[in-house]
């Protein structure tokens, strides 16, 4: 059987800002791996076996990889841009596998019923028409012009907004959305799920956000996004079946399922297997 | 009256339920429980010893058990929640609101150690859980042949509030609730009192809202 092409991937592994020199022992797609800051304040990444890990610290995280990758980090250019507010979430572990966290991340028909009255309500169900592509020179799943009715989109919104979205997945286990900002409108609020796959059926999920915002206190901040991601997660830990399926026959999309059904399909044609059931194996 | 509070909290949450059944309003202080730790830090250290939240603040008073704002809140603007005063009903009041603690001890410690990745010994915690939800079941359903939908009495008291929290998100831990028949059907009636609000984990029952009502041309 040919090796998941998932090893040489970029993983999110903790967060810079919480670092020390004692470290923090944590997983890796099943090997154990122990992170930490080294003599010179620099992180560092070891394997259970002694390796020592490739590692790059970009968007308040430590990343590193089981194998070698072979190219950089993904770029998300808004992280340095002046003005915005970066907000390191905080991990949440979750039972179920990496793949499906970031799928969740990508639905929008389930805000009216699970983010009831922030992301969405009844009776605004309607996901409208909007565009997938995968995009060939980024090797990068996009979905764009997605448009959504929401009471609260954001800790800046103080009513309901019809907000646009953006939908990117540039790693296997992490996915970026772009939404309308309140405050700034020409900007895009930037949010971020950063997925640690520990093991095929269970992950650490590590949000991040990039924001316009000067007035809500940075607490006010994480407990907004805790909150969001606390409600998918109860639905995340019931999926059946916990690895999520990449040939047709076990589950039915729909047209608002449009982003997933890329998703999918990129992750079958790079072999991204970690976390998925195949039929025919 | 001031709540330093966190979103996540099922103790916090018990305060902000409480306030929201009696119709008070709360100036919530979010405090940056989960990654900053902020309940361990001076501010709130020299406002509650003990290090945890929630701390609840009203003038000169300062409570930082959850039990206690409860029956604060109670007392100020519902005191049908405090129970009838019979001698019975008071006792088992006081015995759930004791009992709640074992459920903050051992459904909360798994649920800290599988979501938030605390430090513990998780197969102790849920064992011990586990233990909580069959006394609480077996209360819950001795209740029952009294006649009473409540657990301490056939309205709700502040016993119910300080024990459901915890109990509703026991699957976060890891500990599914499939087996308790009546803490499901107390859950729900619980979740069915007016003005009742979620919180992440605990949804609101969709089934008691009215029906969406769509303008043509409205969506």
């Amino acid at each position: 059987m040919m090796q998941d092409a998932m090893v040489d991937e970029w993983y999110p592994v903790g967060l810079f800002s919480q670092l020390d020199v004692n470290g923090r022992k944590t997983a890796l797609m099943g090997e154990p791996i122990e992170v930490a800051l080294d003599a010179e304040d620099r992180a560092e990444v070891t394997c259970g076996d002694g390796r020592t890990l490739p590692v790059c610290v970009r968007y308040g995280h430590v990343w590193s990889s089981l194998g070698k990758p072979q190219k950089d980090l993904f770029a998300i250019p808004e992280a340095d841009q002046p003005g915005r507010r970066l907000v390191d979430v905080g991990v949440i572990r979750v039972r179920c596998s990496p793949l499906r966290a970031v799928e969740n991340f990508l639905d929008i028909a389930h805000f009216p019923f699970v983010h009831t009255d922030i992301l969405g309500a009844e009776p605004h169900t309607e996901v409208q028409d909007y565009k997938v592509e995968i995009r060939q020179d980024e090797d990068e799943v996009w979905a764009t012009q997605v448009k959504f009715y929401q009471p609260q989109a954001a800790k800046s919104a103080s009513g309901g907004i019809t907000t646009e979205y953006m939908y990117r997945v540039p790693a296997p286990t992490c996915c970026v959305l772009y939404k309308t900002c309140p405050p700034r409108p020409g900007e895009w609020d930037v949010i971020a799920l950063f997925v640690q796959p520990l093991a095929e059926d269970l992950c650490d999920v590590w949000p991040w956000m990039a924001l316009f915002d000067d007035v809500t206190p940075m607490t006010d901040l994480i407990h907004f996004q805790q909150t969001i991601f606390l409600q998918d997660r109860s639905i995340l830990e019931n999926q059946i079946p916990r690895l999520l399926p990449l040939d047709p026959g076990m589950e039915i999309p729909t047209r608002a399922d449009l982003t997933s059904v890329a998703y999918r399909r990129w992750l079958k044609r790079h072999n991204y297997t970690y976390g998925a059931q195949l039929v025919a194996q | 009256m001031k709540l330093y509070d966190y979103v996540l909290s099922p103790s916090c949450y018990k305060v902000r339920l409480m306030a929201a059944l009696t119709r008070v309003k709360l100036e919530i202080r979010a405090v940056d429980f989960h990654p900053g730790a902020e309940h361990r830090g001076p501010e709130l250290m020299a406002l509650n010893p003990a290090g945890s939240i929630p701390i609840l603040e009203d003038g000169d008073l300062i409570l930082s058990e959850s039990a206690a704002m409860l029956t604060y809140l109670a007392a100020n603007a519902g005191p049908e929640w405090l129970g009838s005063g019979a001698p019975e009903e008071t006792a088992r009041i006081q015995q759930w609101l004791s009992f709640a603690h074992r459920l903050t001890a051992s459904l909360g410690g798994a649920r800290l150690h599988e979501m938030l990745l605390r430090p513990g010994d998780i197969g102790a915690l849920q064992a011990q859980g586990i233990a909580a939800l069959r006394e609480l079941e077996a209360g819950l359903v001795e209740q029952g042949l009294r006649g009473m939908r409540f657990i301490a009495s056939d309205q709700p008291t502040i016993a119910d509030i300080a024990c459901f929290p915890y109990v509703a998100l026991a699957p976060d831990g890891g500990i599914p609730l499939a087996p308790y028949p009546a803490i499901r059907l107390w859950s729900r009636a619980i979740r069915g009192l007016d003005n009742f609000i979620e919180m992440p984990g605990i949804p609101r029952l969709h089934e008691l809202k009215p029906e969406p009502h769509v303008e043509p041309g409205e969506v």
